[in-house]
């Protein structure tokens, strides 16, 4: 397998004194796509959240092939943080495009403004990705203009436009109108066949099983049970997630 | 009704509005509006003390006559041994007036922005500063045209106040012309008129910034 782009080791994280991840490993290798799956309240959103500071967790160690490493026992010096930030991007459930901004301007705010990419290239750049979506002609459109699955086709872009290491999605479907879902796990699977390496906490299980290299399931904060798509979907050895995924294959019965 | 008095009075009270009201609301209402960013943004922090100091200054300026702050200006900073004039004055205690009440305007409007645009600024590598000012002030903005402009119309009133310190303003022409003339009612009157125009262009105004910030909601 390719080399190691992250290493997280025993993420805990508390609110209050909920305790929603009692002790996560995760690795993600270069190029690989990983998929979180869990019932809601299993720490799959906080997991994915502590992996670019947008949740601080309360214990653990996080490492990226580069830099930064982070001991979260110690207070996390801001810098640290920042640079944590920097290395990933992220697609939101609810896409949160800046609404005030064109799509254009969407995508290009994070080069222009915070890594000063000269305007014309981030917006050349940006226009080549918008094409690749689909998007090119709605690059002078508001947000409320489009549809939600432009709206997270746009969010995608203005990710990919930071050019991360690793590619983040909460949810990235789960707010979609259902024949909505489609072109956005389109885009997204051909991210993957790109070589993009990203982590997906999803309900898709198809997608998961299409295009995850690795799918871990996460049940009352801690990973449950872990391994190769095929294997964890046709044969999964524990009974919680035997139990999960029968009611999402089968919400019946 | 006289009308010769009505008419030749006319002129002097809507100069008086136009060189000593606006100017003095403009001027008090542009000063009051980056204090008010400023004590909004106190209120924010999660510094205590900031924040306390944020919620002292509000509660002190809304908790006490606004005609009393500009006597304090004016005639209590004497004493102790400043003086100032009276246009300046009337500027500082307007500005700090507004400063207390749209303070609260500001603070709900910035709190009314959702926490996943704070979010989406944090992923895409933003310093809390730019998020403020490109991201979260914008949508902010638009929020609180409304509101603010309330206050922009309370201070265009307000302002007849500084007649009492001796600011040459709409109303002062008007009470000036109504002492010698003895006709207190129709000058008085004929100031509320003016005052009344002055705030129905507002008006129009704050529609047409409301629909132009409109276009992307």
């Amino acid at each position: 397998m390719s080399e190691a782009l992250l290493a997280a080791r025993g993420i805990r994280k508390s609110f209050g004194e909920h305790e929603v991840l009692r002790g996560v490993d995760l690795d993600v290798r270069r190029g690989q796509v990983i998929a979180l799956i869990g019932p809601s309240g299993s720490g799959k959103t906080t997991l994915l959240r502590s992996l670019n500071g947008l949740e601080t967790p309360s214990a653990g160690t996080l490492e990226l092939d580069g830099g930064p490493s982070l001991d979260f026992a110690r207070p996390v010096p801001k810098a640290q943080r920042f640079a944590l930030r920097d290395r990933s991007a992220m697609v939101f459930q609810h896409h949160n495009l800046f609404p005030h901004l064109t799509v254009l301007q969407n995508v290009v705010e994070g080069p222009v403004q915070v890594r000063r990419v000269p305007r014309a290239e981030a917006e050349a750049r940006a226009l080549g990705l918008l094409e690749r979506v689909g998007l090119a002609d709605k690059r002078d459109a508001y947000p409320r203009q489009l549809s939600g699955g432009q709206q997270q086709r746009v969010g995608i872009v203005r990710a990919l436009a930071l050019g991360p290491d690793l590619l983040l999605f909460d949810e990235p479907t789960s707010a979609l109108d259902p024949e909505l879902v489609g072109e956005v796990l389109t885009v997204m699977k051909e991210l993957a066949d790109e070589g993009w390496t990203m982590v997906v906490v999803t309900h898709e299980l198809s997608f998961a099983r299409a295009v995850a290299n690795e799918v871990l399931f996460l049940d009352g904060g801690v990973v449950l049970e872990r391994g190769a798509p095929r294997d964890l979907f046709t044969d999964p050895q524990q009974e919680r997630t035997r139990q999960f995924l029968h009611r999402i294959l089968n919400p019946l019965d | 009704m006289d009308w010769a008095l009505f008419s030749s009075s006319f002129w002097p009270i809507v100069r008086g509005g136009l060189t000593g009201t606006i100017p003095l609301a403009l001027a008090s209402f542009a000063i009051g509006l980056v204090l008010a960013l400023g004590i909004a943004l106190m209120r924010l922090s999660t510094h205590p003390v900031v924040s306390w100091l944020g919620r002292a200054y509000v509660s002190l300026i809304r908790g006490t006559p606004l005609l009393v702050q500009l006597f304090v200006v004016f005639y209590g900073m004497p004493s102790i041994g400043i003086v100032i004039n009276p246009w300046p004055s009337a500027i500082i205690a307007f500005s700090l007036n507004v400063g207390g009440y749209a303070a609260e305007v500001i603070r709900a409007a910035i709190l009314s922005v959702p926490t996943g645009q704070w979010e989406a600024a944090y992923t895409i590598g933003m310093p809390r500063v730019t998020t403020l000012r490109r991201i979260v002030l914008p949508q902010a903005a638009r929020v609180s045209v409304p509101p603010l402009s309330n206050t922009f119309i309370s201070l265009v009133k307000d302002t007849s106040l500084a007649s009492l310190i001796l600011v040459t303003e709409a109303f002062r022409e008007a009470q000036n012309i109504a002492a010698f003339s003895n006709e207190f009612m129709l000058l008085y009157l004929e100031a509320a008129l003016v005052y009344w125009l002055i705030c129905t262009v507002l008006s129009f105004g704050q529609t047409r910034i409301e629909r132009r910030l409109e276009r992307y909601v």
